[in-house]
Parts: structure tokens; C-alpha cells; sequence
């Protein structure tokens, strides 16, 4: 009894669970060894974790140095996920910022129909948007890509929620110095509303940065590619040659890994409040 | 008189007699605000929901252009329940579903439990199980796609050197490739509901747990008794969530298998995008996509009916 009491029980959970973390990130541990192997030595069995033959630059230079270079599907990811993200902040924060604080007539209508079109699946509208985009003369374009991106009546949701907690107080402060709407949302609101904005921004980059279907249906140059497309072209490029495929793997996902390490706390926070209020 | 009235009292008196009261200004601010949100969901969502349907009614090839579109009523619908490659499809989501949806339920609600009662370092642990999650799928299909290499892969090289003969062919297997897809389906994803089984369990109160201590209940007894029938609001949103993004499945399966071998892997909406975007069928993948829609509607609004009654919030 007195031995469960010191708590023992706890770290050898901790320690059981840390193995069990540690297999659960295996694939990705092989994806890194790999990386860094020989074609041959990727295949030696058992498995060699620290390569013998260090081949990581070759199979670097064949990712980014190429013809068809990986740098160039960063840049467009780089691009298309930053102006989503920050077109999608915009857009919902001034539709939280009127869903939350403004009166109007159809307040109501048009939030419970925000409601029901968040259970519309994408999925579902994939062949007319593409019909649409190409009457738009919009396709093989990334503006096809960051108009489909743009509109979320998930995120206006959650900035809402947020939005409701601000104190009026402060709005009316605003509005006694002789703010406007336009002036409180921009220099009040905004403002206030940083850490949601944040999360909601974090979590809607990440998304962007890893979406396929729509870059894959919506793009045909191989210079509009973006990251998870160039995997594919990479696949049918270099497909038998794992070496090279995993420094390609590598490549698209250190990014956003570096990020969420870095900001780990906002991206969990944000996963969080989804599941807890959605 | 009260903090707030006064406070409008005085933003009255500022108003001059203009025709741009302040209600009205707020009505306009009120609809420019929102206006372009409105406008991305009617012209990106309700539009392209009610097109699909008026396409789902017609036979149209996109190569043909549009004097090629042909009014055939409910016929894609039918031929929908004679496509044998159809039914594979939809009897392929479903067992997906019922594979992935329970596990990783399941295993998410007993890490979380652990992680959050048992061990230290709590943070890394949150931290390590979501890793997968942030990664991009097609990127992490490819590492997978090397660990399944039937002969070469160290997934069979393991199962050959513990006295299996003949290991699975995994991905190239009829029997075996939608089952390697549901493996890094949960690998995947098991992070995300442990994260949100987490959230859900913070908001019960310590007390609670302290209270059933003192009474001498196990750790087992705690969890069965308190934390699961606690985190009703929570199974309840990722039993719907989870089940939704099972039939939406698609990323995994283009880039690993493209529906196959022999269709044994394919999904509805691997189905819709053969159908409409490499054989340009408008009208039959749009019939796909209501269907999709359909069956979405549905689970949303049967576990909605039938969990109402039982959760507590």
C-alpha cells in the first residue's frame, strides 16, 4: 500500500508510455533516417536507424535542385496558404464582429443559416465549384484556390464566441471618443481579439499548407503545384527511389512541424476549443 | 440610473439630426460586415449544393460543353444502385467507418485518461500523439507506402523474421489495402482525439475525483464511473465529427492506391472524382455527391436524435 502511495505507479506509466510514443512516431523516424540513406541502405534489414553511408546531400540536391524543383511548390504553398489565411481572418472577423456585437435586421436568419451550411460537406459541391471556377476563366489559377478558401463559417463561428466575451464597455468607450463601426472593429476589436485571431490563423494555415483535393483538382501547370501536388509529381518522378521520396516527405512536412512546435500551445488550444464548444 | 443607460443617453444627445441615425448607421455597419461572408456562402455552398441537384438530373459530358446537357430524370440514380464499383465504394466507406470510428475512440479516450490522470510530462506526451496530425497526409502516405513495400518494406521484413512465411501484400493485396489505409487513418488521427478527450476532461471537476478517492474507488471505477459518463458532450461530438470525416476519406487513398486493386480500396469520394474530374460525367458524380450529402444528413441527424436523450450537459 505505502509503495502506491510514493507514486510509483505513475512512473512506470510514464515510462511505458514513453515507449509507446516513441513506436507511434516511427514511421517518421524511419522517413528521417531515410532521408539520409543510400537507396540500398534504406532497405537493409534490420533496419540501420543511423545511416552508415551518410547520402543526405545527393538526395537533397535531387529534391531542391532538380529540374522541377521542390522550391518552387513551397513558394506557391508559402503564398496560397498565407493569403487564405489572412483573407479568412478578415472575412470572418468582420462577419464575428457583426454576429456578435452589431444589431441588424436578419441577425438571427443569418446565423442559424450559417449553422446549417457548416454541415454542408465540400465533398459534396466539388464538381459544380469546379464548373463555376472554370466559367469564371478562374481555373488553373491560385486565385481559384484562395477564393475556395476564403469563406469558413466554422472560423466565423469561433471568432464569434470570442467576440461575445469582449466587454461592451470598451466598445462604447470607443464610441463616445467618436470611433464608427469601422474605426471600433479595426482599432478595438481587432485588436482584442489577437489570441483567437492567432489560433484561428494557425489552425486555417495548417489546413491550407496541407490541402490536396483542392490544389488537385483545381491546378494543371506544374509551376502552380503546390507541396502536397508536388509529392504526387515526385511520386511519378522518383516513386521507386524511397531515399529520395522520403528527403521529399521531409521537405513538406518540417515546416509546419517547426511551427507547431514552436506555437504548440495555440495550436492545441485551438484543436480544443472546436471539439469543446462545436 | 444604470452605467449602460447613461452611456446611451449620451451617445443620443451626440447624435445630430441627420437622416444616418444610429441605428440606422448600425444596421448598414450590421450588413457590410457580414455581407462578405453571406455572399462566399450562398455563391461557394447553397449555389453549388442546389446546382449539383439540378445536375444529378441530367446526363452531361463537360468535353461536350453546355448544349451537350441532357435532361434524364432520376436515371443516375438508379444506375447509381446497379454500379457494382458504386456499391464497392459505399460498402467500403461504411466498413471504414465502423474500423476507424471505434478505434480511435476508443484508444483516444484510454490514452487520454492515462495521460491526464497518470504520468508526468503531460505536455510532451499531448505534443507527440498530435505530431501525425499536423503532418501533411500525402507526405506521410508516401512514408507508410515504404514501410507496406511487400517484399522489401521493414513491416514484412519484421513479420518474415518472426516466422510468418507469407506476410500481406498490404497495398497491392484485394484483401488487405483498404485495412492498411485504416492503420495510418488511425495513426493519424488517434492524435486529434486525444487532444479533444483531453479538453473535455479538464472541464470535470477535481472534487469529483477527490470525493470517490476518499470513498476508495479504484482508478478503473473513477474512469467508469466519472470521467466516461462526464464526457458525454464530447464522445457525442467526435462520434459525429469522426464519422463524418470517415466518408469524406480521399487524400490516403488517391495518392496510395487510386481505388485499388480491383476496386477494393475505393471510396464514394474517390468515386466522385474519377467520375467528374478524369471522366468528366457531370451529371452521374453530382447523383454521388447528393447521395454523400445524403448519407452525411443522416448520420448527423440520427446520432443528433438518438444521443439527445442520453447525454448529459
Amino acid at each position: 500500500m505505502t509503495i502506491r502511495k510514493i507514486k510509483l505507479g505513475p512512473i512506470v506509466l510514464t515510462v511505458l508510455f514513453g515507449a509507446l510514443s516513441i513506436f507511434f512516431l516511427l514511421p517518421l523516424v524511419w522517413m528521417m533516417s531515410a532521408a539520409s540513406k543510400t537507396e540500398k541502405e534504406v532497405w537493409t534489414f534490420p533496419i540501420q536507424w543511423i545511416p552508415k553511408d551518410w547520402h543526405f546531400a545527393q538526395n537533397f540536391k535531387t529534391v531542391w535542385m532538380g529540374d522541377v524543383s521542390f522550391g518552387l511548390f513551397y513558394m506557391n504553398s508559402v503564398k496560397i496558404a498565407l493569403i487564405s489565411t489572412l483573407a479568412t481572418l478578415i472575412v470572418s472577423a468582420m462577419a464575428g464582429y457583426a454576429l456578435s456585437k452589431l444589431k441588424f435586421t436578419g441577425k438571427g436568419l443569418v446565423f442559424s443559416a450559417m449553422m446549417a451550411f457548416m454541415m454542408i460537406p465540400e465533398q459534396a459541391t466539388l464538381v459544380p465549384r469546379y464548373i463555376m471556377i472554370k466559367e469564371m476563366g478562374l481555373y488553373d489559377t491560385h486565385a481559384a484556390l484562395i477564393v475556395m478558401g476564403m469563406f469558413s463559417s466554422y472560423f466565423t463561428f469561433l471568432l464569434r464566441q470570442f467576440m461575445i466575451g469582449v466587454h461592451n464597455d470598451l466598445l462604447e468607450a470607443a464610441e463616445l471618443d467618436g470611433a464608427g463601426f469601422y474605426r471600433i472593429f479595426w482599432s478595438v476589436m481587432l485588436p482584442l481579439s489577437r489570441p483567437i485571431l492567432a489560433t484561428v490563423g494557425i489552425i486555417k494555415f495548417i489546413w491550407t499548407w496541407n490541402d490536396y483535393q483542392g490544389p488537385l483538382i483545381m491546378l494543371n501547370s506544374t509551376n502552380l503545384y503546390t507541396i502536397p501536388l508536388g509529392m504526387q509529381f515526385f511520386k511519378e518522378e522518383f516513386g521507386t527511389t524511397i531515399s529520395v521520396m522520403m528527403m521529399a516527405s521531409l521537405a513538406a512536412i518540417i515546416p509546419l512541424l517547426v511551427l507547431f512546435l514552436v506555437l504548440q500551445k495555440q495550436v492545441i488550444k485551438g484543436i480544443s476549443i472546436g471539439g469543446v464548444k462545436g | 440610473m444604470s452605467h449602460h443607460a447613461t452611456v446611451q443617453k449620451q451617445l443620443a444627445a451626440a447624435e445630430k439630426r441627420t437622416f444616418w441615425t444610429r441605428r440606422r448607421r448600425e444596421q448598414l455597419a450590421g450588413w457590410l460586415f457580414i455581407a462578405p461572408e453571406v455572399i462566399g456562402m450562398l455563391v461557394l455552398a447553397v449555389f453549388p449544393l442546389v446546382f449539383s441537384l439540378g445536375l444529378s438530373l441530367t446526363e452531361w459530358n463537360l468535353v461536350g460543353g453546355l448544349s451537350a446537357i441532357k435532361f434524364i430524370g432520376l436515371d443516375n440514380f438508379a444506375e447509381l444502385f446497379r454500379d457494382d464499383r458504386f456499391l464497392k465504394a459505399l460498402k467500403n466507406n461504411i466498413g471504414f467507418t465502423a474500423g476507424t470510428v471505434p478505434a480511435t475512440m476508443l484508444l483516444g479516450v484510454v490514452f487520454a485518461a492515462i495521460i491526464h490522470k497518470k504520468l508526468y510530462f503531460k505536455d510532451f506526451f499531448k505534443v507527440a500523439f498530435f505530431v501525425p496530425y499536423i503532418c501533411s497526409t500525402v507526405a506521410v502516405s508516401a512514408v507508410w507506402s515504404a514501410l507496406y513495400h511487400p517484399s522489401k518494406g521493414p513491416l514484412n521484413q519484421m513479420l518474415i523474421h518472426l516466422g510468418i512465411s507469407d506476410p500481406p501484400r498490404w497495398l497491392v493485396d484485394t484483401s488487405w489495402s483498404l485495412v492498411a489505409i485504416m492503420v495510418i487513418y488511425i495513426w493519424q488521427l488517434l492524435g486529434y482525439q486525444i487532444i479533444i478527450f483531453l479538453a473535455g476532461m479538464t472541464n470535470i471537476p477535481d472534487e469529483l475525483y477527490e470525493a470517490a478517492t476518499i470513498d476508495g474507488a479504484t482508478g478503473f471505477q473513477q474512469f467508469r464511473r466519472i470521467t466516461l459518463p462526464l464526457l458525454g458532450p464530447t464522445t457525442f461530438f467526435l462520434a459525429i465529427t469522426s464519422t463524418i470525416s470517415s466518408f469524406k476519406v480521399f487524400d490516403m487513398i488517391k495518392f496510395l492506391t487510386n481505388g485499388g486493386p480491383n476496386y477494393s480500396s475505393t471510396v464514394i469520394v474517390y468515386q466522385i472524382y474519377e467520375e467528374g474530374f478524369q471522366h468528366f460525367r457531370m451529371g452521374y458524380a453530382s447523383a454521388m455527391s447528393w447521395v454523400l450529402f445524403l448519407i452525411i444528413m443522416l448520420v448527423t441527424s440520427l446520432t443528433w436524435i438518438t444521443q439527445s436523450r442520453k447525454v448529459h450537459y
